[in-house]
């Protein structure tokens, strides 16, 4: 492979799969040296995180992408932290993974995931802020001539003391770019934060306010004309042909081309041009063997995997079998989880513009260096020759992170050549053509002793494997050790709770779903699995459920706080309003400790109300509060939506599910008041974006037990009597 | 050619019969901060005004609006991004990603021009919008501190 020639193949994607596994880990590294990139633009930048401009404007760039979370504003407050600047003064920029290549990879991974933007890039942010710092605070001394350390900087100003100097960032910013960037880069202990911490406002509300936001779905380009794509329906399925000339004579239809082996797009002057023809071009599919396959199938072979011989062990202590044999008393249930689509508000859609000689998108993405793979790929071309430009997501949860509709954009816009193609999918598009949560099921066994200890819990989870699906070179020995996330023995993913004999496995049942990283990936089953059976074996024991759990984690302080604050926020061991019931589950995610309490009550007719939550997290270090409470609200939103209502299901091979008429996500009028308690203990740096979705089903399912005494093993709740068997 | 009046201005525009006013206005109005979510009216993504009653605009044809008929979008809601809507919104850092907020903004705005303060119920029979999110909380506190800043201005 010649440097200045460098195709990119599948094959040199080497993924960063941590040893913990956790979320979205779809980073990938490129095989290229850090040879600059011939015109790229220099700015006035003093390095690769700082631009000073000479009315002290600072912008902070941006690595990991914004959809939502909020990590766009906590990482300018980390840089911003150790730059000394105004923070008023502050705004921020994107840049490309082009720039990054070219740069070799100054900014590090761009991939955005597994509660990853803060926790994954603090240390390196930090450090490009101070290191700024230095040089800006070095650059005034040398014109001043005098000793560095009599210099100090606070606010964007830089003070010399001793002769009462002062001199901005802007003015100075020209020279300090100039200097050989410090190596020995100290940061602040965090007593000494004064941004981090804060609750700051987000950089990005006002365009979202006012409607002047651009998104990707939203963009224009000269001469750009849009695309409407349709594929197989049927997962595998490939074009059998299709009838371009019934349509092309439509109003403003430019053309109709196929995509890939099993897609057919309609290019138009609108959007809604290109839909209109799309909706009655006679296409034939050959849907190929995997229409034989319903949800039925699905769910049996995932069902047989719960008795299977063979699994896979991802912790085990003690001797399950001889502590199951012994215990005073048994209880055992299984458990299911189904198929999830991500749903984003803003459905899949890139902008790609193509020449022979370079290839540029424009598009939301989790992870731009991915983008950017799949676009080169597609466009056959040499990374260095195409660029992505990153959009503000409307919403990613996951599904961003692959390349599959920056792949159909280029693959469209190569079919006319020098003309920007925007291809939108339909909402129907998107609902049937995600990479779905996994299914799963669970079968539990577990052991009391005469105390109503828990002494052995066997957990068996049989079902589908993102990694398997999504980047099977991650796999160990054809295993998937991400499926263990908050049951692991270590890690950012390790159980909260000491068990003496314990024994948990999994039996790899894949299907043609392809499966994806669903925000809070594979917690979310494992929390209900865990907590709904703990509460199980806490009533089997006649045990209160909040003592059984802290009789288990008593060497996991940090957990136990968060699930007393949790607790006892909400008041349990104190009287429930009038006819309402509480429930309690937490868990260990993403690096973080986080725990909720459910108030519900559930009427004479079955109906359910969630009347309130309080929720906990520990995260480490809080560097937003606000943006912190924000994450753990939504969670709510996403987490309890999919205990009510959502499940994706396959009937002849397809997923039935079109819209939210039939994959509906929560309202206003459902959701429960969330009161957060942010309990940062410090000494690590936790996710926030995840895990609290993960105790959002438990706490609730818990708390339904409590309120009917019935048992719900099966979510979502949609269809199921809550009163009775 | 056919006349519409969309924040106060009479535009004309030319539109295939059937195409919904969504598409109308981001395609040939050029005004994209009204958003396509569904297609189906499920989720309220598109919401905008028509004589200050809140439409979902992806399934309203544009050839239903009349000539005298005021078409608002969320560019259009006030001079200078300062609705109370807007202004509590922004107190509250109410967006996350952003996507659904216009729609959200528009039904808040149209509920407080109905009703220029409810309650609780009356939040959770009017507001119906999707956000995945997740951002209802704040929404919800939203349109209650929007009624104190409506005050406040009167007031002052």
């Amino acid at each position: 492979m010649s440097e200045g020639n460098i195709k990119l193949s599948r094959r040199t994607f080497i993924v960063s799969a941590g040893a913990s596994g956790a979320g979205l880990v779809l980073g990938l590294t490129l095989p290229v040296s850090g040879r600059a990139k011939a015109g790229v633009a220099v700015t006035e930048e003093v390095n690769a995180w700082v631009v000073v401009q000479p009315d002290d404007t600072v912008v902070i760039r941006i690595a990991r992408s914004e959809m939502g979370q909020g990590t766009l504003t906590g990482l300018a407050q980390m840089v911003a932290e150790e730059l000394e600047c105004d923070w008023n003064k502050v705004t921020w920029e994107y840049p490309t993974p082009g720039e990054n290549l070219a740069r070799d990879r100054v900014w590090g991974s761009f991939a955005t995931g597994g509660s990853r933007g803060i926790r994954g890039s603090h240390q390196y942010v930090r450090e490009g802020g101070a290191a700024a710092r230095m040089m800006l605070v070095e650059a005034a001394a040398m014109q001043w001539q005098v000793p560095v350390a009599e210099c100090s900087a606070a606010n964007s100003v830089i003070t010399h003391a001793p002769s009462g100097r002062r001199t901005t960032y802007g003015k100075v910013a020209t020279a300090a770019a100039r200097l050989v960037p410090p190596t020995e880069i100290p940061l602040k202990d965090p007593k000494d934060w004064k941004l981090i911490g804060q609750p700051a406002k987000r950089l990005d509300t006002r365009g979202k306010l006012t409607g002047e936001q651009i998104y990707g779905s939203d963009l224009s380009l000269p001469g750009m004309l849009n695309a409407a794509i349709k594929a197989c329906p049927v997962f595998g399925g490939t074009v059998a042909g299709f009838e371009a000339d019934k349509v092309s004579d439509m109003p403003g239809v430019k053309g109709v081309v196929q995509v890939d082996d099993n897609a057919v797009a309609v290019i138009a002057d609108t959007w809604w041009r290109a839909k209109s023809a799309l909706d009655v071009l006679p296409i034939e599919w050959d849907e190929g063997p995997n229409a034989q396959i319903s949800q039925a199938d699905i769910q049996a072979r995932v069902r047989e995997g719960l008795t299977a011989d063979s699994a896979f062990i991802g912790n085990s202590a003690g001797d399950i079998k001889a502590a199951l044999t012994g215990a005073t008393t048994r209880v055992e249930a299984t458990y299911s989880y189904p198929f999830l689509n991500h749903a984003t508000m803003e459905p899949m859609n890139a902008t790609a513009l193509w020449t022979k000689d370079a290839c540029e998108v424009w598009c939301p993405t989790q992870n731009g260096e991915s983008a950017l793979a799949a676009a080169a790929e597609a466009a056959d071309l040499p990374l260095e020759q195409c660029d992505v430009h990153k959009m503000l997501l409307g919403g990613g949860f996951g599904r961003r992170g692959g390349g599959d509709y920056v792949r159909q954009a280029v693959l469209i816009a190569k079919q006319m050549p020098g003309v920007p193609i925007k291809l939108l999918w339909s909402r129907e598009e998107d609902m049937k053509h995600g990479f779905y949560h996994p299914i799963t099921m669970a079968r539990m066994e577990g052991g009391l002793d005469e105390d109503g200890n828990l002494i052995a819990l066997q957990i068996r989870i049989s079902g589908q494997s993102i990694l398997a699906g999504r980047i099977p070179e991650a796999l160990q020995d054809g295993k998937d050790p991400i499926v263990f996330q908050a049951l692991s023995p270590d890690g950012d993913h390790a159980i909260s709770y000491k068990i003496p004999n314990l024994l948990v496995d999994h039996a790899m049942r894949n299907s043609h779903v392809p499966p994806g990283f669903w925000r809070g990936v594979n917690v979310n089953q494992n929390a209900v699995y865990m907590e709904c059976f703990l509460d199980e074996m806490a009533h089997a024991a006649g045990v209160d459920p909040l003592t059984f759990r802290q009789r288990l984690m008593q060497e996991n302080p940090k957990g136990l706080a968060v699930l007393n604050a949790a607790a006892e926020g909400a008041g349990w061991g104190t009287p429930a309003p009038e006819g309402v019931f509480r429930g309690l589950a937490t868990c260990y995610a993403f690096g973080s400790h986080v725990a909720a309490c459910a108030e519900v009550s559930v009427d004479d007719g079955g109906k359910l109300k969630m009347h309130r939550i309080v929720a906990a997290t520990d995260p480490g270090y809080a560097v937003n509060p606000q943006q912190i409470r924000a994450q753990v609200e939504g969670s709510f939103v996403y987490g309890l939506s999919a205990l009510l209502y959502e499940e994706c299901t396959v009937k002849d091979g397809e997923i039935e599910q079109e819209n939210f008429d039939t994959f509906p996500s929560l309202r206003i009028a459902e959701m429960p008041k969330v009161e957060t308690i942010v309990m940062p203990s410090g000494g690590f740096w936790g996710g926030v974006g995840e895990p609290t979705i993960a105790v959002a089903a438990p706490a609730v399912l818990n708390a339904i037990f409590a309120a009917t005494g019935k048992r719900i093993r099966n979510v979502p709740l949609k269809g199921q009597n809550l009163l009775s068997a | 050619m056919t006349k519409l009046n969309i924040n106060g201005k009479t535009v004309e525009l030319e539109f295939d019969e059937g195409t919904p006013l969504l598409w109308v206005l981001r395609e040939q109005a050029g005004l994209t901060g009204t958003k396509y979510g569904c297609g189906i009216a499920q989720c309220g993504a598109c919401t905008v005004h028509i004589d200050g009653n809140p439409v979902r605009s992806c399934v309203y044809p544009a050839s239903a609006v009349r000539p005298t008929q005021q078409v608002t979008t969320i560019e259009g809601l006030s001079e200078s991004g300062d609705h109370p809507v807007q202004q509590a919104w922004q107190e509250l850092d109410v967006p996350q990603c952003g996507y659904c907020q216009s729609g959200m903004i528009m039904a808040a705005a149209a509920l407080l021009a109905k009703n220029a303060a409810p309650g609780d119920d009356e939040i959770s029979t009017s507001i119906t919008n999707i956000c995945r999110c997740g951002t209802l909380q704040r929404v919800r506190q939203g349109i209650h501190r929007a009624v104190e800043i409506s005050r406040e201005t009167q007031t002052s």
